[in-house]
């Protein structure tokens, strides 16, 4: 097959034609293999939530580096940097030792730092900034963007490839590794910061409303298909491969908002992934309960 | 008999574990106290009382969980972090998605740390400890299907794996089945006879009886300490109860009124 016959499917035809299709897939991929991973470790620990309300805490950090230096890449990031991690902190503690109601005093994060964040982008910015920080720019990646995406993914596989197992062992024992290493706090900080790493990345490829998505989304959908952790995060990382490029290109041919859409394709793969996975709701009732009788 | 089981401050053997007029407690409340005397190494110790007499409390001082609001525990011959320890109430988040044999594998801790890879020799060890439980064939179960018994075998054999001088256990056979209880005890007598120090708080006076050469009187504190025969009587398991009774009023005050421990060492009753 030809180079001219590949261009003509509408599957990669896209991507061959316009450099600004192949730099938003590039992010998805980077995005799909750093966060994904992350958001399978954020859901065993029931921490789904807190990834979401660190996601809107991110935007007032932001705003305040678009406030002092417009839609620059280096503040906007060092300003969600900071913000993110002082709401990590607080989210970790809050979901760690709830004293207080952990989803009210999460929402409460959520609320206040997403119309902190859109009131600081309004006093300078335009509706198009509004639009740029709320659902992010797929398709507007530069270098300098796609090489910070590319930087947190790295980051991210690394330290899950050395920290796997003290971070499960963190997830399902946490007091068990607190008497037997002192590793404990080390890796609940370290894997909150990967958190928020990715999730800026998410931010600026997706928005704060979108970013979380590619997190938690495709994770909950390999739960689905596959039961144990490794399996998990595989399956995980696939499906955010494959329902990215599908958004995209949905977004190309129909010509619809991207960030919007790959949420959405995610939204259908979990949604199809319900009523046809072995492990969904539906199959896992259906089939013979053989299997829990050896 | 051996010496070591005449009671506290007369032991032979040197001690693994010695308080000296401990107090410990949670927010400022004290909930068992004045404790002193020594845990033999080597010994195979039942700590009983009533309800809240301060016997899981006994046992996080000793492992580090808590720390001595007044006096002293100290070890000899073993690193606090090396103890193998088996709370009472499961920490184990079993929804989350591990196999039988990768939690197991964690009592593997102390010697392969959290980034050197098992060799076969660990893996032999391994499947030898599920095993040893009774596990056979469940190493590739997630932690989330087991029974609660076939859970408890599994920490049993995380346990093992920590291969540690000190062994306590809290409640280890609570809400199990008899079985489960019979290779578990089993397996508890082994580790003594290895020469591993075991102290298990239990319920069950008929079993401690049957299994356990030595005994601990609880009730907020020291009511008695020695041979298991002469030691855990009706007299002073009534002893026990009442002193708690009288002690859940005492102690709602944050402040400890016992200030003399002399007072308290009843040992050897």
């Amino acid at each position: 097959m030809s180079i001219e016959s590949l261009a003509d499917l509408p599957l990669i035809s896209p991507f061959i034609e316009f450099g600004f299709m192949r730099r938003a897939l590039a992010g998805c991929l980077a995005l799909s293999f750093g966060a994904t991973p992350i958001g399978v470790f954020l859901m065993l620990r029931r921490m789904s939530l807190a990834g979401d309300a660190i996601s809107h805490a991110i935007l007032p950090g932001a705003a305040v580096g678009y406030l002092i230096a417009g839609l620059s890449l280096p503040m906007m990031t060092l300003g969600g940097l900071l913000a993110g991690i002082a709401i990590a902190l607080l989210a970790g503690g809050v979901a760690r030792h709830s004293v207080i109601k952990e989803d009210t005093s999460l929402a409460t994060f959520y609320l206040i730092s997403l119309s902190a964040g859109v009131l600081m982008i309004s006093l300078r910015g335009s509706n198009i900034d509004l639009l740029h920080v709320l659902f992010g720019s797929v398709l507007a990646l530069d270098d300098d963007a796609l090489l910070l995406l590319a930087t947190f993914a790295s980051i991210s596989i690394v330290m899950l490839a050395i920290g796997l197992r003290v971070l499960v062992l963190e997830c399902y024992d946490p007091s068990h590794l607190m008497r037997i290493s002192r590793l404990a706090p080390v890796v609940h900080y370290g894997f909150m910061l990967l958190v928020v790493l990715n999730l800026i990345g998410g931010f600026h490829a997706l928005g704060t409303l979108m970013a979380v998505g590619i997190m938690v989304l495709p994770a909950a959908t390999s739960r689905f298909w596959v039961e144990s952790i490794v399996p998990l995060l595989l399956v995980g990382v696939l499906i955010a491969v494959l329902g990215s490029a599908a958004g995209l290109l949905i977004s190309y041919h129909f010509d619809l908002p991207a960030g919007p859409t790959i949420v959405l394709s995610l939204g259908a793969i979990y949604l199809l992934s319900m009523v046809i996975g072995p492990y969904g709701p539906i199959v896992s009732r259906i089939r013979p309960r053989w299997h829990f009788s050896h | 008999m051996d010496e070591r089981y005449l009671g506290d401050g007369m032991t032979t053997q040197r001690p693994i574990v010695r308080f000296e007029n401990l107090t410990l407690g949670y927010h400022r409340h004290p909930a068992v106290h004045h404790l002193s005397g020594e845990i033999a190494s080597g010994s195979l110790l039942a700590v009983v009382g009533p309800n809240g007499a301060g016997k899981s409390t006994l046992l996080k001082g000793i492992v580090g969980e808590l720390t001595a609001m007044q006096g002293s525990i100290a070890l000899s011959g073993v690193e606090r972090r090396s103890i193998a320890y088996l709370a009472q109430q499961s920490s184990v988040d079993s929804s989350f998605p591990v196999t039988v044999r990768d939690f197991v594998a964690m009592g593997l801790w102390a010697e392969f740390g959290a980034f050197r890879r098992f060799d076969t020799k660990a893996k032999q060890r391994i499947d030898q400890a599920i095993s040893a439980v009774g596990l056979s064939g469940r190493e590739r179960s997630l932690i989330g299907q087991l029974s609660g018994g076939q859970l408890q075998r599994a920490r049993f054999a995380r346990l093992m794996l920590q291969d540690a001088a000190l062994v306590l256990l809290d409640e280890p056979y609570s809400a199990i089945d008899a079985n489960t209880v019979r290779d578990l005890a089993t397996l508890v007598r082994q580790w003594n006879t290895e020469g591993r120090t075991v102290v298990s708080v239990l319920h069950d006076f008929e079993h401690v009886r049957e299994e356990y050469p030595e005994v601990m009187i609880l009730a907020r504190e020291m009511i008695a300490r020695g041979e298991t025969r002469s030691t855990l009587t009706a007299a002073n398991l009534a002893e026990a109860q009442r002193r708690s009774e009288v002690g859940s009023h005492v102690d709602d005050a944050t402040v400890c009124h016992h200030t003399n421990p002399g007072e308290h060492e009843s040992g050897g009753r």
